[in-house]
């Protein structure tokens, strides 16, 4: 509050704050926020390299695990070991004799009328639980053998679905499936929207109007019944999702944007952009769309979410992705139908999914906060 | 003064040692410091001081109004209570009832979804106990004792059917709901017309003698101060500076700040331009028109002329004033004249006819036509530099220019308005009003424009503020030979910079003529109204008006 208003002199070069460094530093103040961001990085992270580092590729059946709960120790447990032996050395047709257990060795005696063909391992072979089968010790005339395999111990941590895959690793690509959805869903929305918005409200008149109607005529298009008649045209895929989920968000985008537009034509900086002679193009451009970017923003975070479930809904119906590929609302659909036996395939995907809507819902929350002019 | 200044008239209020901090995220900021005043019954006490001064937050921490993250402490005593120790509900019963307080904004004080009858009523339904018809018998007189025409009628109408003078009579009446001791008006006719300024003032100062509560008066307006109020505190950075009754600091300031804000009425007057100058913008019967929907009742279309046959000349070199209340359609016509509303009439401007053509196209033209607006705070677009802000113009005049000469320009521009050219890189909201509206006028100067409209460009700001634009518009005038249309309802400030004056009143000229003769011997009633009032808050003896 200087009596006499003096340029400051300033000696080091001064580069401003703008509105959003502003903003987002006071974004990074807020622990809810940030603790939400931080969630969301590690679950895009595990989302994106996560398939490719789990020892489950997420649609590997495990035949012998169907629907195993979730759990930290390793799989196959002990008393399961010699029955598994027995059944894989019954479907060879070899008689048994006794099948003891050491350490992580499994040894099975058998014997056979006929000379044992060493290519009937690969029945051993093909159960989940051993690895490196062997025939050792065969007899002179061919007749019996040892035949020794590793156990092997996979982790089920999440446990598997009822098609014997692993829970977690379909969990991770559910993630990624949702949140690329989720964002390009978003990304569509936005662009179109903003775009549309800011060109009814800035234009204004019989142009507005017509644009207008048009939104109002697709928003009273029925959206389920909306999306039944593109999956029934075109088949169900994930490029069909987007299209179909974008194609309705844009409609709030673009009245929130045509909103915020309506009001910013009258400030007086339009005008004076006006005066300069700047172009209706220009004047939506560097000056209606920068200023519409705070609400926006908030709108974008709260709308990821928004599509997400909306995804998950779709799925839930059977309308969304196709299998193997998942979705959490293809999980959740799965656990729900399975919830009296395995809880876990409810549980662990809704977990995921409640932790994803949660972080992006605070991030949105706490983004609204720190754009709000009152707070400074 | 009213009932000649009693001596042992009883204190109602008084407050020693009030702080107040707010915490921000860049630390702690202290907006008041140490303030110490008293209210006695029937006084009237003026807080004066330039905007961050911290006058009102000094109201506003007695009230209990602070915002969320401001604290006060210190003592302020009202009949033997600390208001500032107070439960809040205790100190619900006291304010709103017993210290009540109006504001600048009598729009937005109000709430648009009820009828004034039922938002005076409220409170004493709440407060007293009232029944809603006897509280409305009361809101009733209130109303008539407030002076608002036909108030049986305007009883239910809702705030935005009244005018803004209207409106903050009702505000006052609120206040005078429950008969209060202590009425805190905190620039209560700023953001009204001098005319009606002048009408509110003598209304609060004839219910002070009747009802004999005590006012404490905030305001930036020494010529409000010098009539209206008894006893005055001028506050600086927090402090009072200077203190004591209205004719010492008037007529012996003590203190540095005091007189500089007593001397900050803008001086000097412009010498008209020759007859014989050619002649650069001429409209002739221009008119401008809004449709208004289908009306308040009818079905046919209406429509509101808000600038209706206006003729004017603008000669090389001149400055052109334009004045009259709001809604006289002063800004309408400098919109009309820059062609951004569409308007019917001839407009001539360097000779060539202008209101058919598409003024983009005629770039040549356009920029020729520049416009510095009233709110700095509006008129530069938050998401863009300093730089960007001011070399906007280039980019659609000379799109040839290259990055490195665009911010050379910029450079020159912002030195040209005497800001530091290193501040093109910073945002609008780390500068202060004074420093937006240079960078507004930069904006314009970058095109070398030959005719500036400047709509009330410096109505926002704090005078000594106000003073250091006009010399800086002057400045430019001279060095440029530049043209101004100069739109104010600042008389004070249209004499100084103005060679002559187009008086206006809903949408016609009422008076033309150089200034000197306009404001020395206006012939039209109406110029006469306004000069009264606009003189009696420039200074002038206090009879003129007192009634």
């Amino acid at each position: 509050m200087s009596l006499a208003e003096e340029p400051v002199t300033l000696k080091e070069p001064v580069s401003g704050r703008s509105l959003w460094q502003d903003a987002l530093a006071r974004l990074a103040r807020n622990r809810a926020a940030m603790a939400s961001l931080l969630i969301l990085a590690v679950m895009a992270l595990a989302s994106i390299l996560g398939p490719a580092l789990w020892p489950h590729p997420y649609d590997r059946v495990y035949s012998e695990y169907v629907r195993v709960p979730a759990s930290l120790e390793a799989y196959p447990h002990e008393d399961r070991i010699v029955p598994e032996m027995q059944r894989s050395l019954a479907r060879a047709r070899v008689d048994i004799g006794a099948v003891t257990v050491a350490g992580d060795t499994v040894r099975a005696e058998i014997s056979d009328e006929e000379p044992i063909d060493p290519r009937m391992i690969r029945y051993v072979e093909r159960s989940d639980l051993f690895s490196r089968v062997r025939l050792a010790e065969t007899s002179a005339d061919g007749r019996s053998a040892v035949l020794e395999a590793e156990v092997a111990r996979l982790f089920f941590i999440a446990g598997t679905d009822g098609n014997g895959r692993d829970l977690f690793a379909r969990i991770l690509m559910a993630i990624r499936i949702s949140l690329a959805i989720g964002l390009l869903a978003t990304a569509v929305a936005l662009v179109i929207g903003v775009t549309w918005g800011a060109t009814a409200g800035y234009l204004g008149g019989r142009v507005d109007n017509v644009m207008m109607r048009i939104v109002d005529i697709l928003y009273s298009l029925p959206f389920i019944f909306f999306v039944i008649l593109l999956v029934v045209f075109f088949g169900r895929n994930l490029v069909l999702m987007f299209i179909a989920v974008g194609a309705v968000e844009w409609l709030d985008m673009a009245r929130i944007v045509r909103g915020q537009t309506l009001s910013l034509k009258r400030r007086e900086f339009v005008e004076a952009a006006e005066a300069l002679g700047v172009s209706d193009a220009g004047i939506v451009r560097r000056h209606i769309i920068p200023n519409v970017t705070g609400p926006v923003a908030v709108y974008m975070t709260l709308l990821v979410p928004k599509v997400i479930l909306l995804e998950s809904f779709l799925s839930f119906l059977g309308l969304g992705v196709q299998e193997p590929l998942t979705s959490l609302g293809v999980l959740i659909s799965e656990g729900a139908k399975n919830m009296q036996g395995a809880s876990w395939l409810l549980i662990y995907p809704s977990i995921a999914l409640a932790l994803l809507l949660f972080a992006l819902n605070f991030l949105g929350d706490g983004l609204r906060d720190a754009l709000d002019p009152k707070d400074r | 003064m009213t009932g000649g200044a009693g001596k042992e008239r009883q204190t109602l209020l008084a407050v020693r040692d009030l702080n107040v901090a707010f915490r921000l995220a860049d630390g702690p900021v202290h907006a008041v410091r140490g303030v110490d005043f008293t209210l006695a019954a029937g006084e009237t006490v003026a807080i004066v001081g330039e905007s961050g001064s911290g006058k009102s937050q000094t109201v506003m921490a007695l009230m209990g109004l602070l915002a969320a993250n401001g604290t006060a402490s210190g003592r302020a005593l009202y009949r033997g209570e600390d208001l500032l120790a107070l439960s809040p509900r205790r100190l619900n019963r006291i304010r709103g009832e017993k210290i009540t307080m109006i504001f600048q904004e009598p729009m937005s004080s109000l709430d648009p979804l009820y009828r004034v009858g039922r938002q005076i009523a409220e409170p004493m339904v709440y407060h007293r106990g009232l029944s809603w018809r006897a509280a409305r018998k009361r809101a009733l007189e209130l109303l008539k004792l407030v002076r608002i025409p036909d108030a049986e009628r305007r009883i239910d109408a809702y705030p935005h059917e009244l005018s803004g003078g209207q409106r903050q009579r009702v505000m006052i009446a609120m206040a005078l709901a429950n008969d209060p001791d202590i009425l805190i008006a905190d620039e209560p006719t700023t953001a009204l017309d001098v005319t009606i300024q002048a009408e509110i003032l003598k209304l609060l100062r004839e219910l002070q003698d009747r009802l004999g509560m005590g006012i404490v008066f905030i305001t930036h307006d020494l010529g409000i101060v010098r009539r209206f109020a008894e006893r005055v505190y001028v506050m600086r950075e927090g402090k009072v500076v200077e203190e004591g009754p209205v004719a010492d600091i008037f007529a012996a300031p003590r203190h540095a700040y005091t007189r500089m804000l007593l001397a900050a009425e803008p001086a000097g007057r412009k010498p008209p331009v020759d007859e014989a100058t050619p002649v650069i913008l001429e409209g002739r019967d221009v008119s401008v028109a809004f449709p208004l929907g289908g009306g308040f009742l009818g079905r046919q279309r209406q429509e509101l002329k808000a600038v209706d046959r206006l003729t004017l000349t603008l000669r090389e070199g001149e400055t052109l004033g334009v004045v009259g209340d709001s809604g006289s359609g002063k800004s309408t016509l400098a919109r009309a004249l820059l062609r951004l509303v569409p308007s019917e009439g001839e407009i001539a401007f360097l000779g060539r006819d202008i209101a058919g053509l598409n003024l983009r196209r005629e770039r040549g033209l356009r920029r020729q036509l520049q416009i510095v607006f009233q709110d700095p705070y509006g008129s530069l677009s938050p998401r863009l530099t300093i730089g960007e802000i001011v070399t906007e113009g280039l980019l659609v005049h000379e799109p040839s220019l290259s990055r490195a000469e665009r911010d050379r320009r910029a450079a020159a521009a912002l030195k040209e308005v005497q800001l530091d050219p290193a501040m093109q890189t910073r945002y609008p909201h780390e500068f202060s009003g004074g420093q937006r509206q240079r960078i507004a006028i930069a904006r314009a100067m970058i095109l070398k424009p030959k005719l500036l409209v400047l709509d009330e460009p410096t109505s926002a700001l704090d005078r000594s503020v106000q003073k250091e634009i006009v010399e800086l518009l002057r400045r430019l005038q001279a060095e440029h030979r530049l043209t101004y249309l100069f739109i104010s309802h600042d008389l004070a400030v249209v004499r100084a910079l103005a060679d002559r004056v187009l008086v206006m009143k809903d949408g016609r000229a009422v008076e033309e003529g150089e200034t000197e003769e306009i404001f020395a011997r206006p012939r039209q009633d109406y110029t006469k109204r306004l000069m009264a009032a606009a003189f009696l808050s420039a200074g002038a003896p206090a009879e003129a008006w007192a009634g």
